[in-house]
């Protein structure tokens, strides 16, 4: 194993401390909705949805290196299991979201669902 | 073939033998492997549930409005406290299991005993909550009406949704009787029938004036649905086909009908991984318990274990954000 057999016990409670920090930041956002934040647009949706969407990846971002403990596997590795991951569903995600829009904004008016 | 392969001569070929592409034992590659694909399964539903929200953009179910109840506190109108109280359940699951990875490393077999215990708990717990979130998405909390041309109809005063029962008086009152398999046509029962007519309603809606329609439609300028007037209500309560109550595959009291079907199939699919999760948890514990990973010498199935629960937390935190929040 590449990491040695030393305790881990500090880094955990700091991402477990990071963790419920930001989830909390976004009820309280989720629920508080501000209006410059909601109702206001940007690249496509509100300005609040670009906010959880960041949050949620930083959530990612701390569960995978911490918790799956990607930050002590091998470089290569972890390019290997991101690098796949973060292409193939980008992918996905650009064209079934602007297919979406597709179906709203052309041809909703055209057939009746 | 020989040339290419270095084969193991021992004959530890579960173990993948030696050999340890990236540094990781074959377990954890395949772990790897199998987090890599069950990644792009879960991708593919959430994608398709974007592709359907920006199809139906000006009509989706606002989730606030959704999920609003926490245990103990009937009537309160609690939006999402009871998910981020779930959410933080699986994180707190996901500490308990690296702690449980932490102590095997220092091949402390109790205190890996004891904290894969809390991890089940948690897991236990968090799937418990999530049969909660289903009952009350199933049995519903309003009522609402389906027209003809398959819009939901919600019934608001001042503002705020009103339950069909607060303005309904009296029971059913059509003598309509529920079919049963004995007294039904041809030994067939039907679904449940709801517990108001559809005349009963329209009866009920123009003796309250005081009553409002709200239609689906959401208003751009505030993200909220539209309210009808009286008379634009009344013309659309006209076309009423069927009274719902609750959701289910083919209906759902608050909007669209395939907002439920998501809503069943990704929070059921990742419950079945919770689910998965904790068998594979109690699995290890035992095994911890009677000490077959102090013989072996080290503790990595508890870490290959806790990869997959690690995992479905991760997918966990983008179904919370992709249903609950955006």
């Amino acid at each position: 194993m590449a990491h040695a057999h030393e305790s881990n016990k500090k880094r955990i409670w700091i991402v477990l401390i990071m963790l419920t920090i930001i989830t909390t930041v976004e009820v309280v956002l989720g629920i508080i909705k501000p209006s410059y934040l909601y109702l206001t647009s940007f690249l496509g949706t509100s300005p609040l949805n670009w906010i959880f969407i960041i949050l949620t990846l930083i959530k990612a971002y701390y569960i995978t290196w911490a918790f799956m403990h990607m930050e002590g596997e091998t470089k290569w590795l972890r390019r290997t299991v991101v690098w796949t991951a973060f292409f193939l569903v980008s992918c996905l995600l650009i064209v079934l979201l602007f297919e979406g829009e597709y179906l709203y904004s052309t041809l909703a008016p055209l057939v009746k669902w | 073939m020989e040339l290419n392969i270095d084969i193991a001569k021992s004959k530890e070929t579960w173990n993948g033998g030696g050999a340890k592409p990236f540094g990781a034992s074959y377990g954890k590659m395949m772990m790897w492997f199998f987090i890599v694909s069950d990644a792009l399964t879960f991708s593919g539903f959430l994608a398709a549930y974007g592709l359907t929200r920006f199809k139906f953009i000006d009509s989706w179910p606002i989730a606030d409005e959704v999920f609003t109840h926490f245990p103990g506190l009937h009537g309160v109108h609690a939006p999402m406290y009871y998910v981020a109280l779930m959410t933080f359940i699986l994180i707190v699951s996901s500490v308990t299991m690296v702690l449980a990875v932490d102590a095997g490393h220092q091949m402390k077999q109790k205190s890996v005993a004891w904290y894969l215990f809390a991890t089940i708990i948690f897991g236990i717990i968090f799937v418990g909550s999530q049969a909660w979130e289903w009952k009350n998405f199933i049995s519903g909390s309003y009522g609402a009406v389906k027209t003809t041309d398959g819009k939901i109809l919600q019934f608001v005063k001042d503002g705020h949704q009103i339950a069909l029962s607060d303005f309904v008086v009296g029971e059913r009152t059509d003598h309509r009787v529920q079919h049963s398999k004995y007294n039904g046509l041809w030994f067939e029962k039907e679904e449940t029938i709801p517990n108001y007519s559809i005349v009963q309603i329209k009866e009920a809606y123009q003796s309250n004036s005081d009553i409002q329609i709200r239609s689906e439609l959401i208003d751009p300028a505030t993200k909220q649905k539209i309210i009808l007037s009286r008379e634009e209500g009344l013309a659309q309560l006209s076309k009423t086909r069927l009274v719902v109550e609750g959701a289910n595959l083919e209906v759902n009291e608050y909007g669209n009908t395939i907002f439920a079907d998501f809503f069943f199939f990704i929070t059921g699919f990742h419950g079945f991984h919770v689910f998965s999760g904790i068998i594979l948890n109690i699995i290890i514990f035992f095994n911890v318990v009677i000490g077959t990973y102090e013989r072996r010498g080290h503790y990595e199935m508890v870490e290959k274990v806790g990869l997959y629960w690690h995992f479905v937390d991760l997918v966990w935190v983008f179904v919370f954000t992709f249903f609950y929040l955006v």
